[in-house]
């Protein structure tokens, strides 16, 4: 499998991850190797197979829907970037 | 004191021959003496450690002290720690300092534990070297122009240059095992679920699982009964009474005291690929096994080999997943300069993540993307589900199944930083154990060509800890292997 600048480009910006032209390059010749080790998977036919999600398989808890935890709203954002009165500050989305 | 068993240890804090201030002290001091040179920590608290000793003797003074006690420790900077850096081995957390305690740590700090501080890693657990880490490569104590393994490098470096006697670890791939096998050290990871992943910064989580490392056995045992327990703030926290590993230590010394036990040899893991000198080393160790009473049977694991394809899609499929919480809103790295929010989420996750953590990024997004998902993800998990299975065929005929950690003795330090695949490949004999969910241990098994360490791999079915500390523990009572030292630990 090969992919191309323009799929990998593609794939960046899903992930929200600025690359550059030259590390486009780069970043395409180290995923095709990775692909090509990927790719071995293909050679299993799996048919009939249940997909493993996870190694323990039990139905989800649940508990009360109740509030169990204190506001620490402070505490939280004081590693935030940026606040104002309690809010996280982000680029004007709505013009 | 320096290279004294934790059992030697809570002696001498309970006969007040040593304080815990006394304790933490000698060992902070080797930390400020060795780190410039090793690098195992990122942080090291000082001030915290002192306090939570002082609080550790006045709890031995009432005579309320518990195993660990006053004991130091080493946190792997995975785990959040309540007003100390937590930075994940990241520029993206370089200024985190975490308002609250992983499970793991609240635990420990509850037993009495002293955090020394946090070790170094490598970026968000992803990397079998320690180079992945914004804060620079650890050094393997016994050469120090190689890795320590990763992506615990700094926690086993830590305890194998005796700067903390015993450190916590995280396992996704191997991060354990393969650091402790690089060290000279015992490392055990617990089946999935046994330790709250509450705290314990996410990469894969369907296949982190938090782990112990120290000098032996008995360390680990100690160390590992404090971190497991039921935590209802992760969903897969398994519900189960806790069990005290040590108990399974405690039985008579016996001439042969692994009659009965029957290991299993993997023909896969015994095949081409690992290194001659393992190979001599590994064989020699089985045969203390058998000298000690066990006895030896060929098992297959026949899809073991798909585990690393299968684990480069699960993995990074999750931890594209996870990661897209650091965006530079609530907390971590923000770019400087950006334009709109989509050029503020790209730019910040550009600057603050490394090359490893982007490709894995890629790869997961790519994976899981719209119209590629049946070929690779569930191909992966339905690969995952044939590997579980063979391990349970082969548990059949056997109670534990033993074979190298790693393929290699630890290779040098910038051999393969830039061939991700290749450094993927040194992963071989641990993954499959993520993948089914098993526990898995790691002890010294002697020494390769070049006086580098040899790990010896246990793996046990589910809830099988107590077996193989239990093994581990009887090999190292008729062995010295892992009380071997390297010469910045003497």
């Amino acid at each position: 499998m090969s992919l191309s600048n323009e799929q990998v480009g593609n794939i960046a910006r899903l992930a929200r991850i600025a690359l550059s032209d030259t590390e486009l390059d780069a970043t395409r010749a180290k995923l095709n190797g990775i692909f090509d080790l990927i790719e071995q998977m293909q050679a299993v036919d799996t048919a009939g197979v249940e997909p493993m999600s996870h190694p323990q398989e039990f139905p989800t808890r649940l508990r009360p829907d109740v509030v169990t935890e204190t506001d620490r709203r402070d505490a939280f954002q004081q590693v935030a970037p940026q606040t104002e009165a309690g809010l996280y500050l982000v680029p004007k989305v709505i013009e | 004191m320096i290279h004294a068993s934790l059992p030697e240890l809570r002696r001498a804090l309970d006969a007040r021959q040593i304080s815990s201030v006394e304790l933490a002290t000698l060992f902070l001091d080797r930390i400020d003496a060795l780190n410039p040179e090793l690098n195992a920590f990122i942080t090291v608290d000082r001030d915290g450690a002192l306090a939570a000793a002082r609080a550790a003797d006045a709890r031995i003074a009432a005579d309320q002290a518990g195993a660990l006690t006053g004991i130091p420790l080493a946190h792997k900077d995975v785990f959040c720690t309540e007003g100390v850096l937590t930075t994940c081995g990241s520029k993206m957390l370089a200024n985190f300092v975490s308002p609250y305690d992983a499970h793991v740590v609240s635990l420990l700090k509850a037993a009495g534990v002293v955090s020394l501080g946090k070790a170094n890693m490598d970026e968000f657990a992803m990397g079998s070297s320690n180079e992945s880490s914004h804060y620079g490569a650890v050094r393997n104590p016994w050469k120090l122009d190689r890795v320590p393994g990763g992506s615990s490098g700094g926690s086993a470096a830590a305890v194998a240059a005796r700067l903390a006697p015993i450190a916590t670890g995280t396992d996704t791939g191997g991060s354990v095992r393969q650091p402790a096998a690089f060290c000279g050290i015992t490392g055990i990871k617990p089946t999935y679920g046994l330790v709250s992943r509450y705290g314990m910064i996410a990469y894969a989580s369907s296949l982190d699982q938090g782990g112990a490392f120290g000098a032996s056995a008995e360390d680990c045992a100690l160390l590992l009964s404090a971190m497991t327990g039921f935590d209802e703030r992760d969903s897969t926290s398994l519900e189960r009474p806790t069990e005290d590993y040590t108990a399974a230590l405690a039985a008579p010394a016996a001439a042969r005291p692994l009659e009965g036990l029957r290991i299993g040899l993997p023909r896969e893991f015994f095949a081409e690929g690992m290194a001659d000198d393992v190979r001599a080393t590994v064989d020699a160790a089985l045969e203390q096994y058998r000298t000690l009473g066990a006895t030896t049977v060929e098992v297959s694991l026949p899809n073991a080999k798909l585990a690393i394809p299968a684990y480069y899609v699960i993995a990074p499929a999750e931890c594209s997943s996870n990661l897209s919480r650091f965006d530079g809103v609530r907390y971590g790295h923000r770019a400087a300069e950006y334009g709109d929010l989509a050029d503020m989420y790209a730019k910040s996750r550009a600057e603050g993540f490394g090359a490893e953590v982007k490709r894995r990024i890629l790869i997961g997004t790519y994976v899981l993307s719209h119209g590629y998902y049946d070929a690779y993800y569930l191909q992966a998990q339905r690969l995952r589900r044939l590997i579980a299975q063979d391990f349970q065929a082969a548990l059949q005929h056997c109670d534990v199944i033993a074979g190298p950690t790693t393929p290699t003795t630890a290779w040098a330090l910038g051999e393969m930083a830039d061939d991700p695949v290749q450094m993927y490949l040194s992963d071989i004999y641990t993954i499959a154990v993520n993948l089914a969910g098993l526990p898995g241990l790691s002890h010294p098994a002697g020494f390769g060509a070049d006086g580098l360490p040899v790990g010896l791999q246990l793996i046990g079915d589910y809830f099988a800890e107590a077996r193989l500390l239990g093994a581990a523990h009887r090999f190292q009572q008729a062995t010295d292997w892992h009380a071997r030292r390297p010469a910045c630990a003497e």
